[in-house]
């Protein structure tokens, strides 16, 4: 997918993410680090990547840039058609809530929060009434098998179970591209292969998934595999 | 009403992170809860104050000077009568009654008095009552509800009769158990028959013509039974004083005429008293004061509670920085899910008036609970007006907003790449 030229009109129809040339910088001292250097790739809808790399090779900071939480120094990057590198704070923030989905290798669960409401978090920010939120996350909760825990609070779940919420509060606002970072990186071996057994599934039901690792036999879930090193890609193998 | 809808969650969670923290919470409310407290019952206190000396000042009438015989302070000056040296001397006369009655423009009326203490007696008991010697018109000048019986009537002044009226004071301490009216007292050597009960003048700062155990008698019999002027000897009867008349009460046609009256009084009196032996109170400049006095004292009051409010807001402000801190991966977790700075703003402001304005209802509830202890164990009026709740209430809400905003932008200015990595 990313031998392809640079298309400098902007991502085709079935390009859900689209990077072109994408550069991030940092100046640490006198020196600038360049953790990306010109990546190019896109993603079709309703495929299975994975992103991955040693450490050093600007995964994270791919991660931040994908995730709309940072924006790149350089180039382009479009998600859903918009490209996130002319947004202001605001836009980002709103670009997040109605595009992605994050899961994160430590669950990243409110702790004072019960299930159903971590689950119903972004349907707030998107101004849902209290009703249907609740539906909602009942409803997210049963397609993960977490509907028997609503009312706990994440400190009384298990980690495999912790993930699953995380992952049902991804998807809360049915975003355009599911974004999982190590998300099994907390988890022993079974409890992985269940939630990469989810995963699978969610990628079978069409979403699009980015699996951000740097375990091989993660990685050899998704269809196809970007590999990064010393911020360019290095390799780009299969695809869906 | 999208806004209202959203918000409800904050709130709650705002209650719930409070009831988390209990202790923490209430440690940090405590500052907000004496300070509103202090608010509400320093206002209390002081309305209190203020309304106790108002209402005794309405009750001298606003409409009446009060002129007083006052012993002249430099001795020389005391002996203008017969004894030089030995008799002082000084003091209201008739005369300056009937001068202030004719000369002056405006007057309604004018009420001399003479006041004396006296031992009184109803068999086995004893009182040192203050012996108002009066005309009738003293009871329309200075207003005094009557509890029993009648007052002072011109019948008599005219046949000069032993009556008296009491005020509930001496009543109390002298014919307690007793039938009052018609009851026969001894004053000094003479007789005189209870014919009604007035109410007493209920202590304050304001010296009041009649805050004590008071006997009113008629003019007319004061000077057949005791002479027409009020002469005392000191022991041994080597020095002593002769006082016509202790006090005049002028009443003017309204409150207009009364500062222009009292000036106008004060020239007459001048003229025929060589020594200043006189003093004119003027109750409707004793209210203006009151009300200034008031005014000064809401502003220290109010600068005090602003203090405290201060330091309470100030408890709020650092809890809330080490919540921020505290929850900083909450912050990042937030913002990733698309969560606008704003959005973080609002969550921690509503945290914070949750703290201030759970502190102001508690404050609120002492404020109202301390005037009552006050009251019921120094006796000392409080007030508790419904705006100084109001006003603490708001107070306690524009505290939280004001002390919220600075930790609430930092949690906000949080990076949320940051945020997320923060253990």
């Amino acid at each position: 997918m990313s031998a392809q030229p640079t298309v400098p009109h902007g991502p085709r129809a079935d390009e859900v993410v689209r990077l072109d040339g994408v550069t991030r910088h940092y100046r640490v001292g006198d020196e600038t680090v360049r953790a990306l250097d010109g990546v190019s790739f896109s993603i079709r809808r309703g495929s299975y990547w994975a992103i991955m790399g040693p450490s050093g090779s600007g995964k994270s900071t791919m991660l931040n840039i994908l995730g709309c939480l940072d924006r790149p120094s350089g180039g382009a990057y479009w998600l859903n058609g918009v490209n996130v590198a002319e947004m202001d704070d605001d836009e980002l923030s709103d670009h997040r809530l109605l595009n992605l989905g994050f899961v994160f290798q430590s669950f990243h669960l409110i702790p004072q929060l019960t299930v159903c409401e971590n689950i119903e978090l972004p349907l707030l920010y998107l101004g849902l009434p209290a009703g249907e939120r609740r539906r909602k996350a009942a409803e997210l909760a049963e397609s993960v098998g977490m509907e028997h825990r609503l009312r706990h609070l994440p400190s009384e779940l298990s980690g495999g179970q912790r993930q699953r919420v995380a992952v049902a509060r991804a998807l809360a606002n049915d975003p355009a591209v599911l974004l999982a970072d190590e998300p099994t990186g907390n988890l022993d071996s079974a409890t992985s292969v269940q939630i990469m057994a989810l995963f699978q599934a969610l990628y079978e039901q069409g979403k699009t998934v980015i699996v951000v690792t740097h375990e091989a036999d993660i990685a050899a879930y998704a269809k196809g595999c970007i590999v990064l090193k010393d911020g360019r890609v290095q390799q780009v193998r299969g695809g869906a | 009403m999208i806004a209202l809808r959203t918000l409800w969650p904050f709130v709650r969670l705002g209650l719930t992170d409070v009831w988390r923290h209990k202790t923490r919470s209430f440690l940090t409310m405590l500052g907000m809860v004496f300070g509103v407290g202090s608010v509400i019952s320093m206002l209390a206190v002081g309305e209190g104050a203020s309304q106790q000396a108002l209402d005794a000042i309405k009750r001298l009438g606003s409409q009446n000077i009060m002129v007083m015989s006052v012993k002249p302070t430099s001795e020389d000056g005391v002996s203008t009568g017969a004894q030089r040296g030995r008799l002082a001397v000084y003091g209201l006369l008739y005369d300056d009654e009937r001068r202030i009655r004719e000369t002056v423009p405006g007057v309604v009326l004018t009420v001399p008095a003479r006041m004396t203490r006296r031992n009184a007696r109803l068999g086995e008991r004893q009182l040192e009552l203050r012996v108002v010697e009066t005309i009738p018109s003293w009871f329309g000048v200075v207003q005094r509800p009557v509890l029993a019986g009648r007052v002072l009537t011109e019948h008599d002044m005219l046949s000069s009769a032993n009556v008296c009226v009491l005020t509930e004071h001496g009543v109390r301490r002298l014919l307690a158990g007793e039938e009052m009216l018609g009851q026969r007292i001894r004053v000094s050597s003479s007789v005189f028959e209870v014919v009604g009960i007035v109410k007493n003048e209920t202590g304050g700062t304001v010296r009041a013509p009649d805050s004590e155990a008071d006997a009113y008698i008629p003019l007319s019999t004061g000077t057949r039974l005791f002479g027409e002027a009020n002469v005392r000897y000191s022991a041994g009867g080597m020095e002593g004083e002769r006082v016509e008349l202790s006090e005049i009460i002028v009443k003017m046609s309204d409150t207009d005429a009364v500062e222009p009256g009292s000036k106008a009084i004060e020239a007459v009196l001048a003229r025929f008293h060589k020594k200043k032996d006189y003093k004119i109170d003027v109750p409707l400049t004793l209210l203006r004061e009151a009300e200034r006095t008031k005014r000064t004292y809401n502003i220290v009051l109010g600068a005090i509670a602003g203090i405290s409010l201060l330091v309470g807001g100030i408890g709020i402000m650092n809890i809330m920085l080490a919540s921020v801190t505290e929850r900083t991966k909450e912050i990042g977790i937030r913002r990733a899910i698309g969560a606008r700075r704003s959005r973080i703003v609002i969550q921690f402001l509503i945290n914070t008036c949750v703290l201030s304005i759970g502190g102001g209802l508690l404050g609120l509830l002492l404020g109202v609970l301390i005037p009552v202890l006050i009251t019921s164990a120094t006796g000392m009026p409080t007030v508790v007006r419904f705006y100084s709740l109001t006003l603490a209430f708001g107070i306690s809400v524009a505290v939280g907003i004001v002390f919220g905003l600075y930790p609430a932008m930092r949690a906000a200015a949080l990076d949320p790449i940051e945020a997320l990595r923060h253990e």
